[in-house]
This record gives structure tokens, C-alpha cells and sequence, in this order.
């Protein structure tokens, strides 16, 4: 019953508030919601620790706006797109929620944005890799943080391409995003003098990745390459050292690998390995510090999904102070006049299709000599210039940009 | 090169090996279940979860403990075990009679229970288990690269269940387990404690499948739900067999190894779904899966 | 067994006392019946009217099985193909066919799912016990490689933005109010045909098919085909579950055609209790109360211990369900 009382003042109070004031902070307060997978696949990339991360913007801020408080509601959205949709649409309508933040699950972003639109509220996307949320799913809602499949793709593998690697083998996960990101290499390495030899779709998720590795192994490739993601690219990367794919020559280029996933393989499998970040932790002084104060707090150190929520957090709050007002076309106007500077990005900015703009880093998985600690698992070696990491507008589908 | 199916003969070859490596695996774990499912009539979904213990008992039997893989070999199947039987003796017991429906839905229950606390406590990304120093590297066959560990994955899990399939078929333990299994209350009126043997059996299986998980957790990551996945892969393969049917569940645990491997070559695409083709092919020919006996 | 040779010209109608209890006892159920009504119909104003029609689909999926599992005696562990199936087939016309009225699209998701339905059926009514949950698990198995396969559905990202569209031209169901009270229409006519079913002659050879194959065969009842019609009756209202289902939350997604679905209606009927009439909708109540509460709070992190535990008392303590429990408890002290 409590659930009902609670529902039912809580609609009482958004009406009464709603047309008492048209105030400039809708009910006096900056409600942020925080859907993410708390609980299954996704828990680590950002469930818990994006929430801390979120927190940490908000009470950096002060926790208030001019005396009007930030509240934050979280929910587990258990990667199902109708639980994330219902939260949301319930976030929005009973709660008036201001802007929804996390966002992880592809499937459950799209259904999610979705209800954001509709009820012209803002999503900022930090968790999520799939580059058609500002390409044919792209919004005026909705703006894409911290990383996508598209930069990840081409950031890796042009540098795999540098390096020598001509000849390419793709083991793809068999879904959209799976293939989107096979497509996205296949464009890199052509357009680079590369060929594809061959390809694999292994069905999502699975358990025992030797049959494709030995099929990777035998086309010959320089290089492998992973369209995959969590367990299937870590069970991909522990297949290929126990079968040798490095010292028989070939290259491996995971495309989704994030730190967490480094840390849970260990160095030993994962050593020399290529990979494109959104940011690391032992970038500079400042994100050192910021990811001190993270893990004094949460007992780990901050993936990119994290610290990007962070700075999307911040970024909003900065231009609801600045604005005057938690509209989301005004909020959204002022986030993109502003660049972004702080501990995440330097000079990013928002693109009109609602893509975040900034510096993406290829990094090397170190080796265990190399490593000096439990956390320090990477070395950068090149920054990827924002404007060279992700899909130029000019190759966009978005809608948004036809308009003008 | 000499080709079958459009694919050259050693890669065929390789593939082969794989699948057999991987039959050895649902061979091991559909061994579990098709004994539990035998004396106690329980379908047993924490198979899954007691898998995934075994691999965690190892991982943290070497972190915390510095028990080794050949310690945690034999360690951690004990553990997993005797947790199977205290969950036979504290719950199962209670509902012995019952429908089936309620011994599955009894050990899912637990199933989440295990998975959902060491989710919060680990994390989903896992732990990475060494591989052991006398399993390390492997064979040029000339076709393919084996892993030594591999290899012997495939000789410990048929040991294991060539050794389980003669204790129950050719010894007086066995005999009593099959007689059980036939009819209970004829066995305690001729003097056999027939609840321990249940109790017995449900921690066999269970150490059987965390068995299967320390053989496991040096080739793939071990985290809190690599158990779910496999688990109806593992059903499907004892259906296939005929619930309850020992020699049924190692030959088409092995069986459905190949048939995967060939499916990963030929459409990887419905490696995933081949077995469930493959279970409602044979049920429409033969109820009762390829050993069971019609009831 | 010995007087049915006895031809009885004249129905031998029971004392007038029994007879008075029997017709209290409908007036009290029909009372029952209009006071949930009543609750029903004002119950928007109170809860938050998207949340409400989750759980009336998920009731009539969950009635639907029970239909199945209460009556027939048949456990299914693929009903989520039908779920799914229905899902898909109306998101996928409403989207693509933006002329079409809703309840052309339901209708079409719903007839998509019975034809499964009787597929899935033939195939399986054969089999007994745990063969017939295992090869309904292993077909359902199968449609889900179909879906993932399937270009129209979108793969993993699912259906996204299907229209609610208007219902007979008539009624716009993008109100959250108005579809709120034809999703409700929807699960009344599916809940009524379901107890027309059960209490209908039908459902009683159902019932003796279920009590004693055997017997039921020596009377001369066509036992596969009582089965096989109550097989398809589910699928069938299970589809429109599903297809109502897609149009409250306006997309479909790969979760519906999971095995864990098929798990979580199983769980839900357990719950509420086999076999009876508001079991059922209780389980389901519960089911999506739990998740939605337990999601939005700060034990979110434990959902899935929560429904562990909750799983695990249940089969201990309650096996009779929750309703079943109630009536127990009412019988002992009425």
C-alpha cells in the first residue's frame, strides 16, 4: 500500500506544483533519474559505480541550484527495454523527472530515449556504445557522452592498420550492433588498403569461442578482429592466448574493451593488446585525482562509462545554473554554446546530432613487467583527435542535421 | 587438400576436436543431472549455480588460501558437494513427492539466490583463473594447435565419467542407486537407507558439476552467471538422452559436442540453437530421448 | 460406477438447501466480481495507469497459462514464443501500415500467435510430463533464433516506437487513460472466455483428462484433441497478451521470446496458485509489483536474490499459491 500512497501524493503534488508555478525550475527542484543495469551483464561497466560517479557531480556542485535542490532517482532497468521504458515514462509523469542519465543496454537506451522525447525531457548517454543513437536513432533530446562503436572501431583499427596489420578476420557477435560494428571495420580497413579475408558471426551470448579462433587462425589474417563485447570479447581474448593466435603472428584488436574487462583477464592474456578509450584514469594529475577521490569512495577505479557520466552531470547542472531554467531545448542550447572542460574532456564540444565531441586515446594493454599496480593496466599511445574519432556529419543519416 | 561439406579436411579435423573438447564438458555436467534426475526425480536448476561454485571455490581457494588447481581439483568438488547435500537434506527433502514442478522451481530459486549474492559480492566481470604450470602450452597436430589443457580436459572428464558410469552400472553401491531409482519403498523395506542414498546422490551430482567448474575456470572467465547460459544447453542434452540414463547422457553430451562443432563451421549463426532443433527432431521419433526407457 | 445405466427422465434436482447455498454462493461471487470491477475502473486515479496495464497483460498471460496448467495439467516451458509472437506480428504492422486501427493489429498479432499455437501443438501433445515441457522449451528455443534472425524485428534493439494508434478511428490510445480502459476491456474478454472455458463441459472432460488420461481414453474422449484445443486456446490468449502488451509500452523486444519469460510466468502462476480462477492475476500482481518496487529502490542491486528467496518460500510454505492459501484458510474457518 505504501507504494500507492506514495504514488498517488506524489501525482497530487506534481499537478498542484505544475500549475501553481510556471516557474523557470520546474517544482522547485533539478530531478536527475539513473537508469542503468544494476544488477546483471552490464553492473560493471556502470551500475553501482556510475551512480557513485553521479552523486560525486552532484554534491560537487553543491547539491543545490540557487537554493533549488538536486534530487536523483535510480533504477534498474535488468536490461530489459520495457522496464527501462516504464521507468522512465513513470520518472517523467509522476516524478517530473528533468533529465535521465546511465543508460547502458542499447536496447533499452532506444526504448528509453524514445519516452524522453516524447515527453521533451533531456537524456544524456553515457553507457551505451552504439553509434546509431546520434545516427538514425539521433534526437533533440538525447546526446551521446562519452563513447561510441564508430570511434572504438576506427580508432582501433586504424591504428592496427598503421602498424601493419593489412589482412583482417572478423568475429562478429550475431546482432545489429554486432554487425554494425563488422560494417564499420570492413570501412576502415578497405578504405585503407586493408582486406577482410573473412568473417565469423558467432550467436550472443556465448560460452566457447575455440571453434572461431581456430577458423580466425586458419584464414591466415594479420590481424583478428572482435565486433564484440563483455563476456564474449573476454572469452574471444582468453581462447586466442590459450590457442596462441600472438606467437603464431596474428594480431588481436578487441573493438569494446573496457577497463573493467582488462582487469577481470588479467595482464598475462591481455598483454599488447589495442584498444580505443574514451579516457583513462592515469591520464593527467587531474583525472588522477578525480579517480582518488572515486575509488576512496566506491573501492575500484573509474572505467570511461563512470567518469563521463560525471562530466555529463556537471556539463548539465553548469548550464541549468547558467540558463536559468530546466527546459530541456534551453538546457540543451546552453550545453552546446558551452565546451566541455573539466577532468573528462579538454575542449569538447556537442555536436548538432547530439554527438559529444572530444579527444579519444589508443591505448596498449601493458604488459605485468610494466605494470606497477593492480589498476595500472594501460599505456596511451596516441590521442585520437575528437574531430578524426568519430562519424563526420557529413556521412550522417541524422535528421536533425537536414533540417538546417 | 581433400574437402567434406566445401570445408577442408583438417580444419573438419579441428573443429572435430573442439566439438569432442566441449562434448566432454556437457557430458560431465548432463552426467550430474541425469543421476539427480534418476533417484530424486528432480530436475535440477542449481546445476548451474553449483558449477559456477566450483570455479569460484577455485579462484578463491588460490587468492585467499594459495590452494593450488590440483588441490582445488579435488577441493572444491568436496565443498559443492557437501553443500548439495545439506540443500538435499534442509529443502529438497520437504518436497520429495511432490510434483517435479516444484523440485525445478525450488533449485532456480536457489540458482538466483547463489547467482544474485555473488553478482553483488564479485561483480559480473569475473576473475581470471591461471592456467596451471604442467598444462601449460600445447601440440602442433599438424592441423590445429591444441592446447595441452585441452586435452586434458577431455581426459579427466571422460575419466571422471567412465568412473562415475561403472560405479553406478557394476557395483553393489551402483545396483542399490538403480534398484532406488526403480522402487524406492521395495529398497527401504529391504533394509537400504534409501534417504542417504538420495542425500548421496544429489551431492554426487552437484560435485560432478563443480568438478566440471574447476576444469573450467582456467579457459574461460569465471564469473557469477557462466553456469545460467550452459545450464539449458545441459538440459537439452539429458532430454536428448532420456532423463535418467546414464550411458544416454556422456554419449550425447559428446554426441551434441560434435553436432556443435560442425554447426560453428557450417552456419555459426545457430550454434546456439542446433541442440533444440536437434531435441525436437528426436522427441518426435523418440519420446523418451535415445536411451530412455517409455514409461 | 453402478447407476449409470439408471436413464433418468426427469433431472433429479437437488434439496432446496443446497440449492440456497449454491445461489448465495454465485450472488457472493458475482458481488466479488463487480466490487474488483469497480476497483478496476477507478484505479487509474490512484496508480499510475502504465504500471496497471503491465499488469493486466501480464495477468492474462499468466490466466492464460493457467488455463493450460490449472486445467489441462500440461506444463509448457515455451510460452514466451506465443508472448513474443503476438508482440511482434502487431508492432511490426502498426509500424510499418500507420492506416491500420489498433485492434486490427492486436487481432492480427493474436491470430498470429494461435497459429503457432496449434504448430507448436501438434508437434507436442504427444508428450508427457517433463518431454512435453522440454520440447515446448526447445520449439520456443527455435522461434527465438528466428527472431533474432529476422530483419524485421530489429534484433536486439527490438521494435522500438510502435504507434498506439486509434481504436476504430475512434478513440485516441495515445491518452495513457483511454488505453488504459481498453486494455482493461481487452483482459476482461480474455479472463471471460478463459472462465467460459473452464466451466463450460469442455473444461470438465479437461479436468478429467487431467485427473486420469487413462480413464478419460476408456471413456471414448478424443484426449489428444481436448488437449490440443486447450494448447491453442492459450497460445491464443497469450498472443493477445502480448500484442496488448506491445501497444502499452509501444515496442517488442527479444526479452518477451526468452526462456526467461516462459520461467517468470510459471513463477507467477505458482505464485498466485494453480488452478484457480484469481490466482493467477494475483502471481502476476506480485510478480510486476516486486520488480517495478524492487528496481526503483535501493535494493535494486538484490532483485534477483529477492525473487530467489521469495521462489524458494513459496515452493517450501506455500505450494498451494497465495490464492489457494487464502481459500484454504477461508474453508477451515467458514
Amino acid at each position: 500500500m505504501n507504494l500507492f500512497q506514495k504514488t498517488a501524493s506524489t501525482i497530487l503534488a506534481t499537478s498542484l506544483i505544475a500549475s501553481a508555478a510556471q516557474a523557470q525550475l520546474s517544482d522547485d527542484e533539478i530531478r536527475i533519474g539513473y537508469l542503468a543495469d544494476m544488477s546483471g551483464t552490464y553492473r560493471d561497466l556502470s551500475g553501482p559505480g556510475g551512480l557513485e560517479a553521479l552523486q560525486m557531480a552532484v554534491e560537487d556542485f553543491g547539491g543545490q541550484i540557487d537554493g533549488k535542490k538536486i534530487v536523483i532517482f535510480s533504477a534498474d532497468d535488468l536490461n530489459k527495454p520495457d522496464v527501462g521504458a516504464s521507468t522512465v515514462r513513470q520518472w517523467v509523469d509522476e516524478r517530473n523527472v528533468d533529465m535521465v542519465t546511465g543508460l547502458v543496454a542499447s536496447s533499452v537506451v532506444l526504448a528509453a530515449s524514445q519516452v524522453v522525447e516524447q515527453a521533451g525531457k533531456l537524456a544524456l548517454i553515457s553507457g551505451a556504445a552504439a553509434s546509431s543513437i546520434t545516427n538514425e536513432y539521433c534526437s533533440p533530446n538525447h546526446i551521446h557522452w562519452t563513447y561510441d562503436s564508430y570511434a572504438l572501431a576506427n580508432g582501433t583499427a586504424k591504428a592496427v592498420l598503421a602498424n601493419g596489420g593489412k589482412s583482417w578476420f572478423i568475429l562478429t557477435a550475431d546482432y545489429a550492433f554486432g554487425h554494425a560494428m563488422e560494417a564499420d571495420i570492413t570501412k576502415v580497413v578497405k578504405a585503407d588498403g586493408g582486406s577482410v579475408l573473412g568473417t565469423v558471426r558467432h550467436p550472443f551470448p556465448s560460452s566457447d569461442f575455440s571453434s572461431y579462433i581456430l577458423q580466425a587462425q586458419g584464414s591466415g589474417a594479420d590481424v583478428i578482429a572482435l565486433a564484440n563485447a563483455g563476456a564474449d570479447t573476454v572469452n574471444s581474448l582468453m581462447t586466442a592466448s590459450q590457442f596462441g593466435v600472438t606467437q603464431s603472428g596474428q594480431k588481436l584488436a578487441g573493438m569494446v574493451v573496457f577497463l573493467n574487462d582488462i582487469h577481470a583477464m588479467g595482464l598475462d592474456v591481455t598483454q599488447g593488446l589495442m584498444l580505443t578509450t574514451g579516457w583513462y584514469w592515469d591520464l593527467n594529475e587531474e583525472t588522477r585525482a578525480w579517480s582518488k577521490r572515486y575509488e576512496d569512495r566506491f573501492g575500484s577505479k573509474p572505467g570511461m562509462v563512470p567518469a563521463g557520466i560525471y562530466s555529463a552531470t556537471l556539463h548539465y547542472l553548469n548550464a541549468v545554473k547558467a540558463s536559468g531554467s530546466d527546459e530541456a531545448q534551453a538546457v540543451r542550447t546552453q550545453m552546446m554554446a558551452t565546451p566541455v572542460n573539466d577532468m573528462f574532456a579538454k575542449n569538447g564540444k556537442i555536436r548538432a546530432d547530439g554527438r559529444m565531441v572530444h579527444d579519444m586515446y589508443l591505448a596498449q594493454v601493458k604488459t605485468p613487467a610494466e605494470s606497477k599496480g593492480e589498476w595500472d593496466l594501460y599505456k596511451i599511445v596516441r590521442t585520437i583527435p575528437g574531430d578524426e574519432a568519430f562519424r563526420p556529419l557529413a556521412a550522417s543519416q541524422c535528421k536533425l542535421l537536414s533540417q538546417n | 587438400m581433400t574437402m567434406v561439406f566445401g570445408i577442408p579436411l583438417g580444419v573438419l579435423l579441428g573443429q572435430l576436436l573442439l566439438g569432442l573438447i566441449n562434448g566432454a564438458f556437457y557430458a560431465l555436467l548432463s552426467l550430474g543431472l541425469a543421476i539427480i534426475f534418476g533417484l530424486l526425480r528432480i530436475i535440477n536448476f542449481a546445476h548451474g549455480a553449483q558449477y559456477m561454485l566450483g570455479a569460484f571455490a577455485a579462484v578463491l581457494g588460490l587468492n585467499y588460501l594459495g590452494l593450488n588447481y590440483w588441490v582445488a581439483l579435488i577441493v572444491a568438488p568436496l565443498l559443492v558437494g557437501a553443500l548439495g547435500m545439506l540443500i538435499e537434506r534442509g529443502l529438497l527433502r520437504r518436497i520429495a513427492g511432490e510434483d517435479h514442478l516444484y523440485g525445478l522451481l525450488l533449485t532456480f530459486g536457489l540458482a538466483l539466490i547463489v547467482e544474485g549474492c555473488f553478482v553483488k559480492l564479485f561483480g559480473v566481470s569475473g576473475a581470471s583463473y591461471p592456467m596451471p604450470e604442467l598444462l601449460k602450452g600445447g601440440y602442433n597436430l599438424g592441423f590445429m594447435f591444441l592446447p595441452t589443457y585441452r586435452a586434458w580436459v577431455v581426459v579427466a572428464a571422460l575419466v571422471v565419467c567412465l568412473l562415475t558410469w561403472y560405479m553406478i552400472e557394476r557395483t553393489r553401491l551402483g545396483s542399490y542407486l538403480r534398484a532406488g531409482t526403480e522402487n524406492p519403498k521395495l529398497m527401504q523395506a529391504f533394509g537400504i537407507n534409501v534417504p542417504l542414498l538420495i542425500t548421496l546422490t544429489y551431492g554426487y551430482g552437484a560435485a560432478l558439476a563443480a568438478f566440471a567448474g574447476v576444469l573450467a575456470a582456467p579457459i574461460y572467465s569465471v564469473t557469477p552467471t557462466m553456469g545460467a547460459n550452459l545450464l539449458i544447453v545441459v538440459f537439452a542434452v539429458v532430454v536428448i538422452g532420456g532423463m535418467g540414463s546414464i550411458m544416454g547422457a556422456i554419449v550425447t553430451g559428446l554426441a551434441m559436442g560434435l553436432i556443435e562443432g560442425l554447426t560453428k563451421v557450417i552456419y555459426p549463426e545457430a550454434a546456439n540453437t542446433i541442440v533444440f532443433l536437434v531435441m525436437v527432431l528426436v522427441l518426435l521419433v523418440r519420446p523418451a530421448g535415445l536411451f530412455g526407457k517409455e514409461t | 460406477m453402478t447407476n449409470l445405466h439408471i436413464k433418468q427422465d426427469s433431472p433429479v434436482l437437488p434439496p432446496q438447501v443446497v440449492r440456497e447455498r449454491q445461489q448465495a454462493a454465485q450472488r457472493r461471487k458475482l458481488w466479488f466480481y463487480l466490487a474488483l470491477f469497480g476497483v478496476a475502473l477507478v484505479a487509474p486515479l490512484a496508480v499510475y495507469p502504465i504500471f496497471l496495464m503491465k499488469l493486466l497483460c501480464f495477468a492474462l498471460f499468466a490466466c492464460a497459462f493457467n488455463l493450460l496448467l490449472g486445467y489441462a495439467g500440461l506444463l509448457s516451458f515455451g510460452h514466451a514464443a506465443f508472448f513474443a509472437t503476438g508482440g511482434y506480428i502487431t508492432g511490426y504492422l502498426l509500424s510499418e501500415y500507420s492506416g491500420l486501427g489498433t485492434e486490427l493489429g492486436i487481432l492480427a498479432g493474436t491470430l498470429a500467435s494461435a497459429v503457432l499455437g496449434l504448430l507448436f501443438g501438434l508437434l507436442a501433445i504427444r508428450r508427457q510430463g517433463i518431454y512435453f515441457a522440454m520440447i515446448t522449451l526447445a520449439l520456443a528455443q527455435l522461434v527465438f533464433f528466428i527472431f533474432v534472425q529476422a530483419p524485421f524485428t530489429g534484433g536486439e534493439n527490438g521494435l522500438q516506437g510502435v504507434p498506439r494508434g486509434q481504436l476504430l478511428g475512434l478513440f485516441d490510445l495515445n491518452d495513457n487513460l483511454t488505453l488504459y480502459y481498453f486494455v482493461l476491456a481487452v483482459f476482461i474478454v480474455g479472463f471471460a472466455v478463459i472462465q467460459r472455458t473452464i466451466h463450460s463441459p469442455y473444461g470438465q472432460v479437461l479436468k478429467a483428462i487431467r485427473e486420469n488420461e487413462p480413464r478419460a481414453i476408456s471413456l471414448g474422449y478424443n484426449v489428444d484433441a481436448h488437449k490440443l484445443l486447450a494448447f491453442v486456446i492459450s497460445a491464443t490468449l497469450t498472443g493477445l497478451a502480448g500484442s496488448t502488451k506491445t501497444v502499452v509500452f509501444q515496442l517488442a523486444s527479444l526479452t518477451d521470446a526468452h526462456w526467461h519469460m516462459s520461467g517468470e510466468v510459471i513463477l507467477m502462476t505458482l505464485l498466485g496458485g494453480v488452478g484457480t480462477v484469481l490466482g493467477p492475476v494475483v502471481g502476476a500482481s506480485v510478480v510486476v509489483t516486486l520488480q517495478s518496487y524492487l528496481s526503483n529502490g535501493p535494493l535494486g542491486e538484490w532483485v534477483h536474490v529477492i525473487l530467489g528467496v521469495i521462489f524458494v518460500t513459496c515452493v517450501l510454505l506455500f505450494r498451494v499459491g497465495i490464492v489457494g492459501w487464502v481459500l484454504k484458510l477461508a474453508k477451515r474457518n467458514f
